[in-house]
This record gives C-alpha cells, structure tokens and sequence, in this order.
C-alpha cells in the first residue's frame, strides 16, 4: 500500500518498543516512500519489568540494553532521525506539564510535521503512554488552525472501539512486514514471549490471525471531540 | 545476578550498615496489570535515590528472601527478594524475579547516587 505523502513525519511515544507493535510498518513504508520521519522516544524504558529469570539484566543495567533495542529497531526501520529525550520512564505524568507541552512544541519547531503520530489520550493504557499523547495534543492545539499538522493516535485500551468507534485510517502494511519483524526482534528483552507465542501458533497451523503485520490502525484526532 | 547467597549477600549488608547511602526501592505488578485482567488492583511504590543511614542490615527467611533494613527512627523491608548482586559500581543490588521473569520488587543500595 502507497500512503498519503507527507512533508515530514513526528512519531512521539514514551518506551522503546512502543513504535514496535502499532507503527513501524507505517514508518518503514514511509521512509521507503522517502518522507522524513522523526522518532522521538521520551525513555528508555528505565521500569520495564521483563529481566528475564534467570536475569540478562538488573534494574541499573536495562537503559543500556535498551537503548541498544532501541537504535536496533530504529536501522531496521530505516530511520535516521532518532532523538532521546531523557526522561525517566513512569515518571512523564508527574512532569511539568507546561514543561511537556514545550518539548513538544519544540520538536515540532524543529521537524515542521505535516502528520504526527503518537497515542490517543485516555485510551493508550500506560500513564507515560496517556502523558505523551496530552503533551502532543496540547501543543497541537496551541497552533493556528491552519498550520496544525494531522494526528494519528494508537489507541488500545480495551474500551476503545466502545467509545471512539473503529480506526478511520488503516494501512496495509504487508510490503513492510519484514521491517516491522525487524523492529520487533530488535526490541527481543521485551517481544521475546509475543514473538514465541506467534511462531508457535503459525507452527501449530492457525491461520494468520496476525493481523497487526498486516494493519496498523489509528485514530484522526478530532480537536472537535477534544479530550479535554 | 545471581541466586541470594545468604551469608554473602549478609557480608555485604554489614559492609553498608553505619554508611550514608543511597536507596532504590520500587514494588509493582506492572502498568498494564488491569489492562489484562481488570480484576487485579494495580498498586506498586518507588522511591530512588533518598539518601539513608541503616545500623542493621538483615537477610531473613528462605528464598525468596525477606530483607530488612533497621534505621535509627525507622525501617525499610523488601519482600520476594531471588537475586543479587555487587555491581561494577561497588552498588548491593538486590531484586525479585517472579517465575516468568519479571522483576516484581527491587532494593539497591549504593554510596553514590543512582543514575537520573
């Protein structure tokens, strides 16, 4: 599948491996199309609680072997532009807000979007994930009407669909699988159990009921139906 | 890391004990907890880096291991403890590894301050 052009493209997610699972397929066919991506990922995943039994890493360790995923997953997408923002993981909803809200606005700034992918707020199950998104949205929001750029929000809390309905923008993203396999296997402290789990059903003969190799679905944000 | 020696990981507990050091300590069931299963309470406690002093520094129990730490006004405890380790840095750090390799509680103790 062609996408859309776009002049640039800003993805903002909080953890390494969360441009994994919903996004890189996206990304990959975008970088294949030759549209600038930037990926700015606010951790380095410092919490994350898979450390393996017996352990591959500690608590002080695992930044260092996710940062390593991290520029792993982004050469298996193509992308060049990664920028790493410092924050600590779990802590993003406890920031400043107005502090949050100028991160995002100076990437914004700097990159000049035409499309900015990130969460939807209030529907993205983390806090960190819920925290990033309102930052985006904010600043977003701050801009004059006709120089905000698109947003598409991930959202995958479980009263999603309920409440937002189904995705209006789904992509086919087969001609980038390899790439989205890539960027999960780049993320292995943290996919190992998905990626098992996956290839012991393809083995046991269940059809390709994995369908988020095939789609990546988002949200349009509505500014009409703000979250707040 | 390794499996809790007992009277190691003791010997390396009375080496901190009447030193100012730096504590981690965090609990959790993890972010997405009620996100998978919507009858389990997600509930989880961090602190990093809160500078302390302990007379008396104790492993308790068999494995998993209790750890606790008297102070002269005070307690911090750890329970669930599987793992440690002396690390590069000089750092004790001690950690909880649940049966599919999640880390369910850490406690850490360092004479210099934690990373960010």
């Amino acid at each position: 599948m062609t996408l859309p052009m776009e002049r640039h493209v800003l993805v903002v997610f909080p953890h390494p491996d969360d441009e994994a699972f919903g996004v890189s397929g996206t990304i990959a066919t975008y970088i294949k199309q030759g549209v600038p991506v930037t990926y700015a990922c606010l951790t380095l995943g410092e919490m994350g609680r898979n450390l393996g039994n017996p352990p591959f890493a500690t608590r002080e360790t695992l930044p260092h072997v996710r940062k390593e995923e991290l520029l792993a997953s982004v050469k298996a997408m193509g992308v060049t532009d990664l920028r790493m923002m410092g924050l600590r993981d779990k802590t993003i909803e406890f920031e400043d807000d107005e502090k949050m809200i100028e991160m995002m606005e100076n990437l914004i700034k700097d990159t000049n979007p035409s499309l900015i992918i990130t969460f939807y707020p209030n529907y993205a199950v983390h806090p960190d994930h819920d925290a990033t998104a309102r930052a985006v949205i904010r600043a977003v929001r701050r801009m004059s009407v006709e120089n905000r750029p698109t947003i598409y929000a991930l959202a995958f809390a479980n009263n999603s669909i309920e409440f937002l309905g189904e995705p209006d923008v789904v992509h086919n993203i087969e001609g980038s699988k390899e790439e989205k396999m890539g960027s999960l296997r780049a993320h292995i402290s943290q996919t190992s159990w998905m990626l098992e789990e996956m290839e012991k059903r393809l083995a046991d003969g269940e059809p390709e009921d994995e369908n988020w190799l095939h789609f990546e679905r988002f949200y349009t944000y509505d500014f009409n139906k703000d979250f707040e | 890391m390794e499996l809790v020696n007992v009277e190691q990981l003791q010997k390396h507990l009375n080496e901190f004990a009447n030193e100012d050091i730096y504590i981690h300590l965090e609990t959790t069931n993890g972010s997405y907890a009620s996100h998978f299963d919507e009858k389990v309470f997600n509930a989880g406690a961090f602190i990093r880096n809160v500078m302390l002093r302990y007379e008396l520094g104790k492993v308790a129990g068999e494995a998993p291991h209790r750890i606790g730490l008297k102070l002269p006004h005070g307690w911090v405890y750890a329970q669930g403890i599987t793992h440690f380790e002396l690390d590069e840095h000089g750092r004790l750090i001690m950690a909880g590894h649940d049966y599919s390799g999640k880390l369910a509680v850490a406690l850490q103790i360092s004479k210099t301050p934690f990373t960010y």
